[in-house]
């Protein structure tokens, strides 16, 4: 039994908006896969939930008519990796989240929870990184949209406001459209694994495949929190599909992030994995760009 | 803090009266003699308290029973045929030797019920990563994952559309 | 014939459909929750406990602090008792401690309604502590100038040990042939935990002036005799009763938290209590394997033959004794039993208390951490003399007449050899070895091997001892009785085969009681040592053939024939000499329980003291793919090949096989308990602590070599816990024969081979 002092189930997002207004200290709790082990650990013990598991209209993934993806707060990582419309669009989402945890964990933990958690190793984080995803936010003021580099505020932390529900991931069609995308996922194990790190490349190329046009570049569990290479990337842009790119990237991401000595990795080892995870992820990237490497 | 909600288990809709801070495996375990719901870590990281809930597979120790009013459970008692005689995931698991001390056994067959029940075939090596959230110590998986190859073509052969 | 049959398990149909009971699936529903208050330093002592705001918290029953407990200490491992004092069980722990050995010692408990109220109750006991430095290696505990861990030990050594074999010092061998070669090394094995999926867990309450204990354990007869040491009360005035378990591997072969929680029942007058031990607690508070560095010598012929070796072990013990220094003693016979030195073999032991978790009774009992140390060394030497690492133990490995000079332990039966030939086969050792050599670029092949050798059960050096019971239902059908365990293995499906065999009644007729409850089942130590097929099978075979000469004289009087002329087959009584059926059993039973003439109940109990032991054996060869700048070994291809004499069950035998394979993986990969500089666990979990997941897993095969061995009942020996021995040592043979490098500690992660890696200037 979880110590959780009160539970709220709410019937729909301004329901839940109003049950965390009327109390400053709960939380909300969405898959729960998360916030249910903190409570049994001890860390959230006595909590106030306001649950939002599984409301139809935080679940839905639909593409609006302009061609932007949006993707419920409580859709399930099985609902994205199965979903139809997100395969053929992006589909280095739809494997990123086939990597959290187990089949069992993706059938009821929620992007959502992933990004809202905070945490650099979520493994939905980087790729969103890399598809410049927007975060939608509904609170007592309505709805505001931001960019999910500006989401996260530190480690475990982002700017969501106690009354506010991440209702949305937004991905727009020109962020997207022509993309080729790869998330590679670091753990010592195959399976059940918290990322050692994260990386994500999205990949535009030049209309005859030869050169790169553009190049989005994110980790995860490279710096305290989920971050992109703004340099590499930009140096990257018009370089052709060679050997000299892939060291350029794989050489000038270590520039740019900063891992941290830990008992589960250490920076050095991290080094090694931003390196040649970035080199191996941009490879795959450009092949599903539709273009060859050059060696 | 007790509440009532209505749920189907193992296909029968019943009322439950339960507190709104159990899980659903402490519901199941507790509340409704299902044993066969085990805990092996309360975290979501061994897979032995696996139960389908609307045909998903989810680890019911990180699962609250307040989620599950109007939805249907099922687990490994509710497999069984009319007249008790085992599925025949339960006779795969049987005959291939897939069962050891058992703990892990009645999480990984709620497991294969999803799979099976897609109707759909899988290599060896999708099978892997769809029973890769259950944690098994001693069997190294591999009676299990011919159990699971066996019934997963069975049904195919029986059912199936490619 | 029942042996030698792939039988299906007969606890295999409850175990799929839940009717298969547990410990935690018979509490009754008005117990009482227990919870452990575990210290927050590793080394020190409990200077006070405010239990004031933890009592406020509604729900609790009772608070016990270190300071309320009996001053008893008591032995934990599960070892027969020796009623010689000097071979008794170090006895170094209460149930409740105020000298903190562990981080996590056991230092108060909480008896609550519900297991939230306990919870808050854990949280808000404040403790005060005197703390002294950790020591998490064996250096530290030997370095260190804080107060000794145990008292009784002011070095922190526990036991030392040495052993030698041949007539010469291991440094006269090494000087008497001029062009002997020399290999000086540091193998060093690390912490890692049984993770059985069920953790421990039990209740315990009174009635009949008695308590019961209902637990997950391997060993239900010695946790009765612990309690009984551990509370000061009579053993006969505890009762133990083991259920199906959720695997054991040799933790619950120890007396985890039983004592505690039957104590706990006596403070709230008898009323149920129940103990369920969370993973994090398991994996931080129960026992481990014993973390061992081998520093080791080797004197060796340009031909390759050992001429001299030299070891030292130290093994990291943790808090307390537990099965103690008996596991290193076993690691260094092992490094004996294994190879031959042509003159000399010195070894010197040592038991270190540290304050890490407390190593007990891990499947292999230090065999796997002396056969990382002996297998390296075997592909190190090999490659010092420039020979082929299998021919290099064709050259070395023990023969068939070994006998242990100091155990008299033999190969009653040997296929070390033939194992070694049929996995090289299976492997395409040959080929592989010259395929992968001298590979260029980022990902490379490498193939390698490693062989073992395991005795069955603990006989000469401990006692071994089994009773078997029989009883004849009014229907001819059979309840057979083990106080032997069944722990997943197939325990009882076997004994019912052999029972079929000795007893010439058909398998379906005999009925196993799986739970053994101490009031009522025969004597036995339980499962561990891979001894119950051995051990136990003897008590099996003993008692059928006793059980079948009462039915055959019963059978004798309503036949007016003599019992020599009649034979019991297929559940009939037959005529010896022709087979002719004479009269069904049924009708045997039905009329000894209700003749009016002569009313017989017949059964049959015998207790088995097994003298022998003998040598099992084999080889694992694994081929591997290292992908360099990522760290990452993927095994591509691994078999296992036991001699394991005959096998009762060759299906169940395959299991078993698979499942060792897997925990060596992890063992050799991934698998280790991490702990910082105050000895404080960073990864007591299973999401941080690297069991193997099926992903992780190749496809394993299992082959053996069966040679019928004379001393085993039905010709079997050992099998339980040796496929977890060789798996380490070949996939570390496997990554030098791919990369060159030559990892010596477990074990072989991603961040340790990078650092390897580029040190040897691959990446």
């Amino acid at each position: 039994m979880y110590d959780i002092e009160r539970f709220y189930r709410a019937k729909d997002v301004p329901d839940a908006v109003r049950a965390l207004e009327a109390d400053p200290d709960a939380m909300l709790i969405s898959g729960g896969t998360d916030v249910l082990i903190q409570t049994r650990e001890g860390k959230l013990a006595g909590c106030s939930l306001v649950s939002i598991n599984q409301l139809p209209e935080l679940t839905g993934i639909r593409i609006e008519e302009d061609g932007t993806i949006v993707i419920g707060g409580a859709a399930t990582f099985s609902d994205i990796t199965n979903n139809k419309a997100l395969q053929s669009r992006i589909p280095i989402l739809c494997w990123a989240v086939d990597q959290v945890g187990s089949p069992q964990i993706r059938n009821v933990g929620t992007i959502g929870g992933n990004v809202s958690n905070g945490v650099t190793s979520a493994d939905s984080a980087s790729s969103l990184f890399a598809l410049n995803a927007v975060v939608e936010l509904t609170g007592p003021d309505g709805v505001r949209r931001l960019p999910i580099a500006d989401y996260y505020a530190g480690p475990g932390k982002t700017v969501r406001q106690h009354s506010e529900i991440l209702t949305a991931i937004r991905i727009a069609r020109a962020d997207y459209e022509n993309y080729g995308g790869h998330y590679i996922k670091y753990g010592k194990r195959e399976a059940m694994e918290i990322a050692t790190l994260g990386c994500a490349v999205c990949v535009k190329l030049t209309e005859d495949k030869r050169r790169v046009d553009d190049l989005r570049v994110a980790f995860g569990v490279a710096a305290p929190i989920p971050m992109r290479c703004h340099e590499t990337e930009s140096k990257a842009k018009g370089m052709a599909l060679d050997a000299d790119l892939l060291d350029a990237v794989s050489q000038g991401v270590l520039a740019e992030v900063k891992p941290r000595d830990s008992w589960r990795a250490s920076r050095a080892f991290r080094l090694q994995l931003v390196s040649e995870l970035s080199r191996r992820a941009l490879s795959r990237a450009i092949t599903f760009a539709g273009g060859e490497i050059h060696a | 803090m007790l509440d009532i909600i209505t749920m189907t288990v193992n296909g029968r809709e019943q009322e439950v009266a339960y507190d709104v801070r159990e899980s659903l495996a402490d519901t199941l375990r507790n509340r409704l003699g299902l044993t066969s719901v085990k805990k092996g870590c309360e975290a979501g990281e061994c897979g032995a308290c696996t139960v389908l809930v609307d045909g998903r597979a989810v680890n019911s120790c990180v699962y609250l029973t307040a989620w599950c009013a109007g939805r249907s459970v099922l687990t490994v008692e509710g497999i069984k045929g009319p007249n008790g005689e085992l599925s025949p995931i339960q006779q795969a698991f049987v005959e291939e030797a897939a069962v050891q001390c058992g703990f892990c056994t009645p999480g990984l067959i709620m497991t294969a019920v999803e799979i099976v029940g897609t109707g759909k075939r899988y290599s060896r090596e999708e099978l892997k990563k769809l029973i890769s959230g259950h944690l098994c110590r001693c069997t190294g998986y591999e009676n299990i994952l011919n159990a699971m190859e066996r019934i997963v073509e069975e049904t195919w052969e029986k059912h199936g559309v490619s | 014939m029942e042996i030698g049959i792939p039988k299906i398990r007969v606890d295999a149909a409850d175990k799929v459909t839940g009717a298969a009971k547990y410990t935690g699936d018979l509490e009754p529903r008005d117990c009482l929750v227990a919870r452990v208050v575990h210290s927050t330093i590793a080394n020190g002592r409990v200077v006070s406990i405010d239990v004031s705001e933890a009592e406020k918290v509604p729900g609790v029953v009772r608070i016990l602090t270190c300071f309320d407990v009996p001053d008893i200490q008591f032995p934990t491992p599960g070892h027969p008792w020796s009623v010689e004092a000097a071979h008794q069980d170090v006895s170094d722990r209460k149930l409740l401690n105020q000298r903190v050995r562990v981080y996590g010692d056991d230092i108060a408990a909480v008896v609550a309604v519900d297991d939230v109220a306990a919870a808050r109750a854990v949280r808000a006991v404040r403790v005060e502590y005197e703390e002294y430095p950790a020591c998490v290696t064996v250096d530290d505990a030997l370095n260190s100038s804080a107060p000794p861990i145990h008292e009784e030990k002011p070095d922190n050594v526990l036991v030392r040990s040495a052993l030698s074999v041949g007539d010469m010092t291991f440094d006269e061998a090494a000087a008497s042939e001029p062009d002997l070669l020399r290999l000086e090394k540091t193998y060093e094995t690390q912490t890692v935990q049984h993770c059985h999926i069920e953790p421990p867990v039990s209740h315990a309450y009174m009635a009949g002036g008695k308590i019961t204990v209902v637990t997950s354990t391997q060993i239900p007869h010695i946790v009765r005799r612990v309690i009984g040491q551990a509370l000061g009360i009579p053993w006969g005035d505890v009762r133990v009763v083991k259920p199906y378990i959720g695997g054991g591997f040799g933790n619950k072969q120890d007396v985890l938290y039983e004592p505690l929680n039957a104590w706990l029942c006596q403070q709230v007058g008898g009323r149920c209590v129940k103990l369920e031990i969370s993973r994090e607690e398991t994996l931080a508070n129960t026992r481990v394997r014993h973390a061992i560095r081998f520093q080791v010598e080797a004197a060796v012929r340009p031909d390759g033959a050992v001429v001299a070796r030299r070891l030292r072990a130290d093994s990291n013990q943790g808090g307390y004794a537990s099965h103690g220094h008996a596991i290193v003693a076993n690691a260094a016979n092992c490094f004996k039993q294994l190879y031959r030195d042509r003159k000399a073999l010195e070894a010197q032991c040592r038991t270190v208390y540290t304050n890490i978790a407390t190593g007990g009774a891990m499947r292999g009992y230090g065999i796997p951490q002396a056969d990382f140390a002996a297998e390296c060394m075997a592909d190190d030497l090999a490659a010092l003399v420039g020979m082929d690492p299998l021919e290099f133990r064709y050259l070395n490995c023990m023969g068939p007449d070994y006998e242990d000079p100091h155990t008299h332990v033999k190969f009653n039966s040997y296929g070390l050899k033939a194992c070694m030939e049929k996995g090289a086969g299976f492997i395409g050792w040959k080929e592989l070895r010259e395929k992968y050599r001298g590979q260029t670029g980022p990902v490379r092949r490498g193939v390698g091997m490693a062989i073992f050798c395991y005795k069955t059960g603990v006989h000469p050096i401990s006692l071994e001892t089994a009773s078997c019971r029989m009883l004849l239902n009014q229907d001819g059908s059979v309840q057979l009785q083990m106080g032997a365990t069944e722990i997943g293995q197939g325990a009882d499906t076997v004994f019912i085969q052999m029972a079929a065999e000795c007893t010439g009644i058909p398998a379906g007729r005999i009925h196993i009681v799986s739970a053994q409850d101490t009031d009522t089942a025969p004597f036995d130590t339980g499962a561990y040592a891979s001894r119950q097929t051995y051990v136990s099978g003897k008590a099996v075979k003993k008692t059928g053939a006793v059980f079948k000469r009462r039915i055959l004289d019963y059978a004798a009087g309503m036949l007016s024939r003599p019992a020599e002329a009649l034979d019991l087959r297929g559940g009939e009584i037959v005529d010896a000499s022709s087979g002719a059926a004479l009269l069904p059993l049924g009708e045997v039973a039905v009329t000894a329980f209700y003749s009016l003439d002569k009313s017989v109940h017949i059964s049959a109990e015998e207790t088995s003291h097994c003298k022998e032991n003998t040598f099992a054996s084999g080889v694992c060869f694994c081929e591997v793919e290292v992908d360099i700048p990522m760290g990452k070994v993927k095994v591509l291809n691994i078999v296992n090949v036991h001699d394991s004499g005959v096998l009762i069950n060759p299906k169940l035998a395959e299991a078993q096989v698979h499942g060792g394979m897997s925990m060596g993986l992890g063992y050799a990969l991934g698998e280790e308990l991490i702990y910082d500089g105050k000895a404080r666990p960073l990864n007591p979990n299973l999401l941080d602590y690297k069991l193997p997941t099926v992903m992780d897993t190749p496809k394993l095969n299992a082959l053996f070599v069966e040679v019928p061995d004379p001393t085993g009942p039905f010709g079997n020996k050992a099998l339980g816990e040796p496929p977890a021995i060789p798996v380490a040592p070949a996939v570390r043979n496997a990554v030098l024969h791919a990369t060159g490098v030559a990892v010596d500690s477990l074990p072989l992660t991603p961040q340790k081979l990078v650092e390897r890696f580029t040190q040897a200037g691959l990446i």
